[in-house]
């Protein structure tokens, strides 16, 4: 299509959107009011379905549908990632061979902040129905708390704590076992994704019926799929290199050392 | 209240200012940061404290790692370019 073809496809489109948005606008609600619809209808359900987190109750109970559908997203660009990071035919594998020099506080702060970090993210996950947070906000608390043993400690740290097929697969079940979960609701002779299991009382651990199921399973794909997401990074960024220019030596090592916040996953020298 | 919210907007819009106006993509990973927790603050004074905490997850630690490590693996490849050290090197 030739320029003035697209800008005739494209003002007339723009016009009626800044028109349509400028209606909107005017007729919005004014800003810290006390009016909302949405809320008028959305606390109710939640109460009726004892979900304290009333955010929770219409990400995972009213509108599961639509978590599902956020949750397939990243699901997808998490598999589409891997598909454009895995190692050309002319990319061999380089292992960092050594590692560098850490600064101490920053070791201490990161093993000192692993543990509580990665008991922050369960808490978040577990809790999820009670207080603010849930299964997403959890598991990027949990993916990325993994990833303080590599600022305190190593790569080879990190990896050892972070066998990635174990994370492939949590993905992929966290995913897949959303969807079960809905289907057992439609066998059970609600509707898909309908809560079916029983309400409990309201604001204690068990309660909100399939809020606190749903919201775990999405922490372990959201969990595993950022961990795995920023596995491809790492092995593309430390581990892969063009044939050629591999097996380290000091000349590499030169090569590599201009970033020198990375001195403690790559000080590769010769052994 | 509303004196807090328009400190938490003024910051969003400054930084977000800022991350615009850098120019060398690893200063915009940190300063994307930045914005991250800025965004944070913003969203914990207009009590949606479950978005705050997504937002700080993803848009303070998430995006602006992978952003990093794209940028490492970009650069490497044009220092190798710019030398393109051989195997007769060894």
């Amino acid at each position: 299509m030739s320029e003035r073809g697209r800008l005739a496809v494209y003002l007339p489109a723009a016009l009626a959107l800044a028109a349509l948005l400028v209606l909107a606008f005017l007729r919005m609600p004014g800003f810290g009011g006390t009016v909302h619809l949405y809320r008028d209808l959305a606390v109710p359900a939640a109460v009726r379905h004892v979900t304290a987190n009333v955010v929770s109750a219409v990400n995972f109970d009213q509108r599961a549908l639509d978590t599902l559908g956020e949750e397939s997203i990243l699901l997808g660009s998490v598999v589409g990632a891997a598909a454009l990071l895995r190692p050309a035919q002319r990319e061999s594998e380089r292992r960092p061979r050594r590692t560098g020099r850490t600064l101490e506080s920053t070791g201490l702060l990161g093993y000192l902040l692993l543990p509580v970090t990665l008991i922050v993210g369960f808490d978040v996950v577990a809790h999820g129905h009670l207080t603010p947070g849930g299964g997403f906000q959890g598991g990027v608390v949990l993916a990325t708390g993994i990833h303080l043993l590599y600022l305190a400690g190593s790569y080879r740290a990190l990896e050892r704590l972070r066998p990635v097929e174990v994370f492939d697969a949590g993905e992929a079940l966290g995913a897949g076992m959303f969807t079960v979960l809905g289907l057992i609701g439609v066998l059970a002779g609600t509707a898909f994704l309908q809560n079916f299991l029983p309400m409990g009382s309201f604001g204690s651990l068990f309660s909100a019926g399939t809020v606190p199921v749903l919201n775990a399973l999405v922490g372990v794909e959201v969990a595993c799929g950022a961990v795995v997401l920023l596995t491809h990074f790492f092995t593309e960024d430390l581990t892969v290199s063009v044939a050629g220019r591999e097996d380290g030596g000091d000349r590499d090592r030169g090569d590599r050392d201009g970033n020198d916040r990375d001195g403690n996953d790559q000080g590769g020298e010769e052994e | 209240m509303t004196v807090i919210i328009a400190v938490a907007l003024t910051l969003v819009a400054a930084i977000g200012a800022v991350v615009v106006g850098t120019h060398s993509p690893e200063r915009q990973a940190v300063v994307l940061s930045m914005f991250g927790m800025a965004l944070t603050v913003l969203f914990v004074t207009v009590q949606a404290p479950d978005v705050a905490l997504s937002q700080l997850g993803v848009g303070a630690a998430l995006v602006p790692l992978m952003v990093m490590l794209a940028i490492r693996r970009i650069r490497r490849d044009q220092r190798g370019e710019a030398r393109r050290p051989g195997k007769d090197e060894e």
